[in-house]
């Protein structure tokens, strides 16, 4: 009975599957940002709606509302991210011109429309980032359902905003099998699920390329103060030092390098943590080596 | 385009998506608020005094202690507070001239009514915090909903000659239409719903009724009793909190509560930090030091109609 655990089919060089190779990080060509900076800093928000019914399975996305229905209250400390902590990340990152990547479900361009037409007046970028918390992406998911997610997705941001949207960022970060394939078939330019590598790398699907961009995980406020539990005061210092760590870097192997802030509204948006974030920003922005881009301004820059 | 309701595994209208009891009304576009005196906020302290009982009932949506009963360690955890705890936070406000309002479970009243007599004393507010907080109203039907809201300020009533303005269901439990019930009873305010910095006119069947700022992310029993955070860490959230809502409220009035339960922030390793938070708000010029019936009822002389209109003739949802 157990001889399928002896049983190795995918035991060979690089990865056991073909979405896209190995090819460490330092081995790569050089990347070059534009006025020859050493740091792309990449701020992405997500804006996200977490419905009062979202179902159980297969899983809930960390941020869920975890108590009995109807979680009244902390679908209402979600929302005061979309009605005042946006608006203050907002505020900050103006202080700074610095233009962020917005992360945003459908859902929000039709309850919300007044937060994509800041998104817009700012000239962020727009991302797809599912229909809503309550619809993941997951291996049971059948391909034309799924087809149908991410249309939705990306339609309801093209049609509020009159903008093209080229990024896809999955709820919770989850995918099936099919969900590169369907982004690539849809003409997708760049997936930012995946959280192996400093640097973006090329997918491949029988649709077609994609670009697997390094949306961080481990730095996210999401990670550190909401899963980890972190201070803010933590949450500034590791971030900083992986700053200081890939400009080194950067020098070291005369390439350019991406540092990733992932800023969550109903997280950084509190009065109570607003404060880091325009203390970390300030911080990496007075460096030199620092050039400032969306999502699909890296990746621009990147395929030069 | 085509429905994504239909991979909703819930099905659709078995569940509400959204509480749909208030407008959205984002900080960069909204009526100013002014309080009293042009205080740039309103600062209000809210301890939860709080019975917890030895054998709930079983049944109620999620399970009460973490340990089968008789949970004994659990449960004198939170009989600490009521003991010694709740003494030392008295004391810290009454050294530094605010008065609390407190969220008040009504068989407190019963069991000992010396710390509700101290809370008159003291010139506190009382409002509602049902019966017992091992009492949840998940699932309840509106006339049980009905018993515990008239059961609970007709308690404190008669034990404290206050009427009670207002309402935090026990341990954050919900229904759909428990806000639908509190004015039927003269509830005023609740505390229910946190989307804002200012209080928020919520939609009711019949009469008014308001959300007041409230918080579990700077609440003592998230930040110290669950997340671990050392006191000082907690004081130092807080005062950042304070800081900025004290710089925004210039422009527009801003409320901050501190939520607090005796039996964690009452911990002789922890007193200290409620002194540096209670130091740091009242060494500012222009906060209002206020109850939560007092920002209520400010702000429905002042400022619900202005808030009320304005909404009406906000950007409605694109369909």
């Amino acid at each position: 009975m157990t001889a399928d655990r002896l049983n190795y089919p995918h035991r060979r060089h690089g990865l056991d599957h073909d979405w896209f190779r190995h090819e460490p990080t330092i081995q790569r060509p050089r990347v070059s940002w534009p006025g020859g900076k050493r740091i792309a800093l990449w701020i992405t928000v997500p804006v996200e709606f977490f419905p009062l019914d979202a179902p159980a399975q297969p899983f809930r996305p960390l941020g869920s509302l975890p108590s009995v229905y109807p979680d009244s209250w902390n679908y209402s400390s979600r929302d005061y991210g979309l009605r005042i902590g946006i608006y203050r990340i907002m505020r900050v990152l103006d202080e700074f011109g610095v233009r962020a990547t917005a992360a945003v479900n459908a859902e929000i361009a039709r309850r919300y429309p007044r937060i994509i037409d800041e998104i817009i007046a700012r000239k962020w970028e727009l991302m797809a980032n599912g229909v809503d918390m309550g619809h993941v992406h997951h291996g049971g998911l059948g391909v034309d359902d799924e087809r149908m997610l991410i249309r939705n997705a990306r339609t309801s941001l093209t049609e509020a905003s009159g903008t093209s949207v080229n990024g896809w960022h999955s709820p919770g970060r989850s995918h099936s099998r099919n969900t590169l394939q369907l982004l690539a078939e849809q003409g997708f330019t760049y997936v930012t699920d995946w959280a192996n590598d400093d640097m973006p790398y090329t997918v491949t699907t029988s649709s077609g390329e994609l670009c697997a961009m390094p949306l961080t995980y481990e730095l996210s406020d999401r990670h550190l103060l909401v899963h980890h539990n972190l201070t803010v005061d933590d949450y500034v210092e590791q971030n900083l030092r992986a700053f200081d760590r890939l400009d080194a870097e950067a020098t070291h192997y005369s390439s350019g390098r991406i540092l990733s802030l992932s800023v969550t509204p109903w997280i950084l948006g509190y009065p109570h943590r607003i404060a880091a974030l325009r203390r970390l920003v300030g911080h990496i922005i007075a460096s030199a080596s620092v050039w400032s881009a969306t999502g699909m301004e890296i990746v621009a820059a990147f395929n030069k | 385009m085509q429905s994504v309701d239909a991979l909703t595994p819930n099905g659709i209208g078995t569940m509400l998506r959204e509480p749909s009891r208030y407008n959205y009304l984002p900080l960069i576009d909204r009526p100013k608020i002014r309080w009293p005196k042009n205080a740039r906020i309103a600062f209000w302290v809210c301890p939860n005094v709080e019975f917890y009982e030895l054998d709930p009932p079983d049944g109620q949506g999620r399970p009460i202690w973490p340990r089968p009963t008789p949970d004994t360690l659990n449960y004198s955890l939170r009989d600490y507070g009521n003991r010694s705890g709740i003494w030392r936070v008295m004391e810290a406000m009454e050294k530094f001239g605010v008065r609390a309002s407190v969220s008040l479970n009504a068989a407190m009243c019963d069991h000992m009514p010396e710390i509700v007599d101290e809370c008159v004393r003291l010139n506190w507010e009382l409002f509602s915090h049902g019966i017992y907080n091992t009492r949840l109203i998940y699932g309840m039907t509106e006339d049980d909903v009905r018993q515990v809201i008239s059961d609970s300020i007709n308690t404190i009533k008669r034990h404290s000659g206050r009427t009670v303005a207002g309402w935090l269901a026990p341990a954050l439990s919900s229904t759909e239409t428990f806000f639908d019930l509190l004015p039927e009873f003269g509830i005023k305010y609740a505390i229910d719903m946190t989307p804002d910095d200012q209080p928020i006119p919520i939609k009711v069947r019949h009469g008014k009724l308001i959300a007041i700022p409230y918080s579990t992310e700077i609440n003592d029993i998230r930040v110290m009793g669950i997340r671990g955070y050392p006191a000082d860490k907690w004081t130092a959230m807080i005062k950042a909190c304070f800081d900025q809502l004290y710089e925004e409220g210039e422009e527009n009035g801003t409320v901050m509560c501190v939520p607090l339960h005796p039996f964690v922030v009452g911990q002789p390793h922890r007193i200290s930090a409620l002194h540096d938070v209670l130091r740091h708000v009242t060494s500012h010029a222009d906060v209002w030091l206020a109850t939560a019936g007092e920002i209520s009822d400010w702000y429905y002389q002042n400022h619900y109609d202005e808030a009320v209109n304005y909404q009406a003739n906000a950007r409605a949802p694109r369909k």
